[in-house]
């Protein structure tokens, strides 16, 4: 009896909880999942949560206003999952989400978790959009179901080294990264792009995506007189970066990557933020064709815009007119769709090349002014 | 500008924070052979409440001047800091004194993966940044530049250590502390309270973390539920390199370890002409305290560990 009672207790927990998940299939709605991967802990949680975000106002949108695909009608699920920027967590994540049977992914955030995890998606056939990961190598692997919606670090190196050189004026410069896959490879572009332009690399120092001093390797910059410094990684970093740099009395202008344009990173480095100028592979907010819009909707609901959430609320727009072009959410059937995109989005017109890498993107550089990054200056990737 | 003297300061500041964290470290396990995982964690929430308090005033007393501002957030954060880690002895590891040496170690870990989560769930898990309150003078000496910062923290660490080291030294408590170390026993037999001094090596110690994050807070200008993570490993190797439990070795320990990361950072490219470059900085450090327990297993100022009476 006991035992009997405990099995009816089990059952019913177990029927309270399917029931939970699968809540929204009540009126006869197919329910199509689709995974968001991006860190949710850790020094880059900020950026992961608004990219989990920019993704959930998308789905909650095309949810409102009903999507049919094939005559039936469907409900978007997001499966929010953590890979706490760390490649091994990320393929873990991405195994369970393909456990999961989801229609396709938006993520991750980063390059060093996004090219690990493209693997499994491409074996398992789902396709992934990344609105944030930039390094080169992630649609370079051959896999048909990696695209991006944000330039990459070849396209936005090479337009930062042309701005150093051209537009600044400098000769001499110091590059800083922090080895992800990220920082790396941008300031891997950003150096065959100074070359390229006739400048100088003075010294080239490293650090980690979870440094804090940098004292030692700016003192060493600084006795080659760098008129640039080049930092490859994110604002976490950058911002300490900045006030050793004021500490240290080293009067070189700091330069950087989409990681460090964040208003956290005046946040941060508060009254040393002053001057420094970073890019963003794309237009400012209010710039963007739908950006005004789409910040008033987005501050309303979560608050201010950290960076890339307008990019996983378009990911997610990409991947929804795929399916209905193809009038399935069956990967098999509206992958062939992807590489025909030309939607024109929040973030701008998106079309993808070979590759699934955008066929054509602006790169905006800004500079930080009485605090707040001004937009400084508009440049065309020419790849 | 003197590179050399520049790196010297840059990595005796940072060694003297870490020799603060380690000297908690090493108190610790001098008495009671634990290695409290949970002290980078104190230490973070030392740099946390300080931070709290002094967001809360500059919001509302502005005008008031800033060393005072942030006098008050390390007044707040001390005692806060204190209780904490009395808290976490007598909940965490006075049950557990008489179990088998691994049970403490893995509740220090728990204690600490605890710690990290009720930091994320209060404060968040931004990047949280010091105001910009602390004056940014600076001055010149050997032909490397000093912030007033700088010689803050190095001074009161300096003087923090010059006071531990008299306390253990010359009062009765320290007397207590060093007999317990020695063996909890026979101070008990001796009319020491073993509890009450263990109590207070937590409450010493875990007051010097509270200053220890503040100074990390205040130096990098910012803190995060994360920072007490790298900190406390770092300072534990500092208090191997020094000799664990002894704690002129931990101060040495963590002024080594400082100078060093600083020096091999700075150098290590222009020694192997770009062939190592500063992202080993810290296997560097490892590798010198790899170096020195192969020579003198029990640290640098540590003795020969017998067995205990």
């Amino acid at each position: 009896m006991k035992l009997k009672l405990r099995n009816g207790l089990i059952l019913a927990l177990s029927c309270v909880l399917l029931s939970s998940c699968n809540k929204p299939a009540t009126n006869g709605e197919q329910v199509i999942k689709i995974g968001s991967a991006s860190p949710l802990t850790g020094p880059q949680a900020h950026l992961g949560k608004d990219n989990a975000n920019g993704a959930q106002l998308a789905v909650d949108e095309i949810n409102s206003h009903g999507l049919v695909l094939g005559g039936k009608k469907v409900h978007l699920q997001l499966l929010v999952e953590d890979d706490q920027a760390d490649p091994k967590t990320a393929t873990t994540v991405a195994q369970k989400l393909a456990d999961d049977d989801v229609a396709g992914v938006i993520g991750h955030l980063n390059s060093g978790a996004t090219i690990p995890a493209s693997k499994i998606y491409y074996d398992s056939e789902i396709p992934e959009i990344s609105p944030s990961a930039t390094a080169v190598a992630y649609t370079m692997q051959g896999f048909n179901t990696a695209f991006r919606v944000m330039s990459n670090d070849r396209q936005q190196g090479e337009a930062l080294g042309r701005f150093a050189v051209d537009q600044l004026g400098a000769k001499r410069i110091a590059i800083i990264d922090d080895r992800s896959a990220y920082g790396q490879g941008l300031a891997d572009q950003f150096e065959q792009a100074v070359k390229a332009a006739g400048g100088t690399v003075v010294a080239r120092e490293y650090t980690t995506d979870k440094a804090t001093d940098f004292m030692a390797i700016l003192t060493s910059i600084k006795a080659h007189a760098p008129q640039v410094i080049f930092f490859g990684g994110m604002d976490p970093q950058a911002a300490p970066l900045a006030r050793q740099m004021h500490e240290l009395g080293l009067h070189a202008q700091l330069l950087g990557g989409d990681g460090m344009q964040t208003p956290l990173f005046i946040k941060l480095a508060g009254r040393d933020a002053e001057g420094a100028i970073a890019s963003t592979p794309g237009l400012p907010v209010l710039e963007m064709p739908g950006g005004r819009a789409f910040k008033k909707k987005f501050n309303a609901r979560y608050g201010e815009i950290q960076n890339y959430a307008p990019y996983a609320y378009d990911a997610v727009y990409v991947l929804v007119e795929a399916m209905k072009r193809a009038k399935s959410a069956d990967p098999a059937k509206y992958l062939a769709e992807l590489p025909k995109t030309d939607y024109q989005g929040v973030t701008g017109h998106i079309r993808f090349d070979r590759n699934g890498d955008l066929a054509n993107s602006a790169i905006t550089l800004y500079q930080v002014k009485s605090g707040v990054w001004q937009p400084l200056k508009t440049m065309q990737s020419t790849k | 500008m003197d590179i050399f003297a520049q790196q010297l300061v840059n990595g005796l500041v940072l060694g003297s924070v870490y020799a603060l964290v380690a000297l908690g470290y090493t108190m610790v396990y001098g008495i009671l052979e634990l290695i409290n995982f949970a002290h980078g964690e104190v230490t973070m929430f030392g740099a946390m409440i300080a931070l709290a308090v002094i967001s809360a005033l500059t919001g509302t007393h502005a005008h008031l001047p800033g060393v005072l501002i942030a006098l008050a957030g390390l007044l707040v954060a001390i005692p806060a800091c204190m209780l904490l880690g009395y808290t976490i002895e007598r909940v965490a590891y006075r049950p557990l004194r008489n179990a088998p040496r691994l049970a403490p170690l893995i509740t220090a870990i728990g204690v600490s993966i605890v710690l990290q989560n009720v930091a994320m769930m209060i404060w968040g898990r931004e990047y949280i940044p010091f105001p910009s309150i602390l004056p940014s003078g600076h001055h010149h000496l050997f032909g490397a530049r000093i912030t007033d910062v700088q010689i803050a923290i190095l001074v009161t660490a300096l003087l923090l250590m010059l006071g531990l080291t008299l306390l253990v030294q010359r009062t009765r408590l320290g007397r207590a502390m060093r007999a317990t170390a020695q063996s909890p026993q026979l101070a008990g037999l001796m009319g020491v309270n073993a509890n009450a001094v263990i109590s207070l090596t937590f409450i010493i110690g875990s007051g010097l973390a509270a200053i220890a994050g503040f100074m990390v807070s205040a130096y990098y200008g910012l803190a995060h539920y994360y920072m007490g993570f790298l900190l406390g490993l770092k300072a534990f190797t500092a208090a191997v390199l020094g000799g664990i439990g002894k704690i002129g070795g931990a101060m040495l320990g963590g002024l080594l370890l400082g100078v060093i990361e600083s020096l091999g950072a700075g150098y290590i490219g222009d020694f192997t002409h770009g062939f190592l470059g500063s992202n080993y900085q810290d296997v560097f450090a490892f590798f010198v305290l790899i170096a020195v327990l192969i020579v003198r297993p029990s640290g640098l100022l540590g003795v020969a560990a017998g067995e205990r009476a």
